[in-house]
């Protein structure tokens, strides 16, 4: 079952993401090894396949570097809550397929450890742990469908 | 129906007549800025999913600028894609190293950027161009691949902060030290998913070189895009410059259209601004702030590397000497000869700076002046976050030309108008 990694604070950025010293490749394992470095070094070897990163406001604010998404999804992250998202992170994950989830107060809510489980579609997370349900409101159909197709490029190549 | 000039421009770049904030349009694009960073991965996903072919080679301009020249061997490989790509897709307006420039300072430059148009950039601060009257946003490099092998992208169309700015600026302020103020007040995200509209008497007293500056840190209050009415200062700037020189739109918003919310600014009584660590939005007037010390001063970037800002920074160092560890770096080509040509390395060499080649460099932390743990640095760009500039334990001080030069002296925070 997914674990939450739970951070309390707001503006986590692209630069505590993935620093701009690692943008010399875009080798998504490469860039996996130092997910969220200058926010928590110890990610990386912490975080568990299908794991959620769980944030507050403002999550992936600062640059377009798409490294953001891919060295999250690199480390096998399934997917982001934050209380709210920087735009273009935001449209990055959509865009690469990968499941971004806005429900404002959750990092007060879940606690580091927890099991969660997401219902993209109904906008639910279940908090195994404490048997909580949190409600948010699901992604546009659009986007949901753009994931659903893996990303971007593959729902205008099937377009 | 009345309408923002943002409004307006995607409306016109999506078939419609109207549209309204919130609703999702297909806009065609004119301009796609491609740069050493993100467009390799675009690239690679595009050849992966058998979509090379480009929409238009003409509307994709290329210059590298993160890490050229080459600062290590992973990012010559960089280089090297995009080198390969471009001339394997007959890129019209490529850059290579030697020609190349920190892509905002660039574009506008070489006169790629037009009145109502819509350009997309690899980065986040594309935002820049809107100060020339178009509607320009960052992307990342899935939407990068989309837009250069369609000609089209997403958008949902953002609601309209007005941002009135009128006064006149008082001496030894400058447009750094607006948008500095703008972003203390709203916070890093006040204007997130937002257009923010840039409009007032102040900004008919600052030169386009200026002006970018301002929607340059759009993006460091969550902006989608920032933009300007053009006026007789756009139309000057352009003459003579623009690469596609047919009649251009110059869009206003109507008076009677909506937006989200108006922000006045009494701008004269804005004082230099310096944003303490780490973020952007903790700008404060340098009057109530401690005297830090500093250990390196770095006067370059997309926000203010332009010649306008190489001179302000001249005229201060001029007879004088740096106490610190100080980084010029000029943006272009252009503005590296420029500078040649009218002796401002004379005055740098003189005060004891460094001259860097045009290049993003250590603004992001990449090279050519990063910073140890502990170190503390007052720069011209737009970001401080956590190890923006190098170690994660280094501290970032954004300021203007002006006050980065007089604190380049004393070796610490410096109030420029004792120096002006
Ligand atoms: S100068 Fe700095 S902010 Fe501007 S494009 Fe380069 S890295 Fe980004």
């Amino acid at each position: 079952m997914p674990k939450a990694h739970v951070y309390l604070r707001d503006n986590v950025n692209t630069d505590e993401i993935i620093p701009a010293r690692h943008l010399n490749t875009d080798d998504e394992a490469e860039l996996a090894k130092f997910c969220l470095e200058d926010l928590d070094p110890r990610f990386a070897s912490k975080v568990a396949p299908g794991d959620i990163i769980v944030a507050g406001n403002d999550f992936g604010c600062g640059s377009s570097r798409e490294h953001a998404v891919w060295s999250i999804r690199g480390a096998k992250v399934s997917a982001v809550i934050a209380s709210s998202f920087a735009r273009i992170f935001y449209r990055n994950s959509i865009n690469c397929g990968f499941l971004v989830v806005e429900c404002p107060g959750a990092n007060e809510k879940i606690k580091d450890g927890d099991e969660l489980e997401i219902n993209a579609r109904k906008g639910v997370i279940t908090n195994k742990t404490r048997n909580e349900t949190y409600n948010f409101v699901p992604l546009p159909d659009f986007a949901l469908e753009i994931i659903d197709d893996g990303g971007l490029l593959n729902h205008i190549a099937k377009k | 129906m009345p309408m923002t000039m943002t409004e307006k421009i995607l409306a016109a770049h999506s078939g419609q007549d109207t549209v309204i904030p919130g609703q999702l349009i297909n806009a065609s694009i004119d301009v796609v800025m491609c740069h050493d960073v993100t467009t390799p991965p675009a690239t690679s996903m595009l050849q992966a999913k058998k979509m090379e072919k480009i929409f238009d080679p003409e509307k994709i301009v290329v210059t590298p600028d993160h890490f050229q020249p080459a600062k290590d061997i992973k990012s010559a490989e960089l280089l090297k894609r995009l080198d390969g790509w471009a001339k394997k897709h007959k890129i019209k307006h490529y850059y290579p190293v030697g020609q190349a420039g920190v892509c905002h300072a660039l574009l506008p430059e070489q006169g790629h950027i037009r009145p109502g148009e819509t350009i997309v950039g690899g980065d986040s601060h594309t935002c820049t161009y809107g100060a020339l009257g178009a509607f320009s946003t960052g992307i990342g490099s899935t939407d990068l691949a989309a837009a250069m092998s369609t000609g089209e992208l997403w958008f949902r169309i953002p609601q309209t902060i007005q941002f009135q700015l009128n006064g006149k600026l008082s001496h030894g302020v400058y447009s750094k030290d607006v948008i500095l103020t703008v972003i203390a007040r709203i916070g890093t995200d006040g204007a997130r998913y937002k257009a923010m509209e840039f409009v007032g008497n102040t900004l008919s007293e600052l030169s386009m070189e200026a002006r970018m500056t301002i929607t340059n840190m759009a993006i460091e209050a969550g902006g989608k895009n920032g933009i300007m009415p053009v006026d007789d200062i756009t139309r000057e700037y352009l003459k003579g410059r623009l690469k596609d020189d047919s009649e251009y739109t110059a869009y206003e918003s109507d008076a009677d259209a909506v937006f989200e919310s108006i922000e006045k600014f009494d701008c004269s009584k804005i004082e230099p601004m310096v944003a303490l660590p780490n973020l952007p939005s903790n700008g404060k007037g340098i009057t109530e702030i401690e005297r830090e010390a500093m250990d390196q001063c770095y006067i370059g970037s997309c926000t203010n590397g332009r010649i306008e800002d190489l001179r302000i920074a001249a005229g201060i160092l001029k007879g004088k000497k740096v106490a610190i560890r100080t980084i010029v770096v000029p943006a272009t080509p252009g503005i590296w000869r420029q500078a040649s040509d009218e002796k401002l390395f004379d005055i740098f060499y003189d005060a004891g700076c460094v001259i860097s080649a045009p290049t993003c460099g250590a603004c992001l932390g990449g090279f050519m002046g990063v910073l140890a743990s502990g170190e503390k640095c007052i720069a011209t760009t737009n970001r401080n976050f956590v190890g923006r500039m190098g170690h994660p334990e280094s501290r970032v001080y954004l300021a203007s030309p002006a006050t980065a030069a007089a604190s380049a002296i004393e070796g610490k925070l410096t109030d420029p108008r004792k120096y002006l």
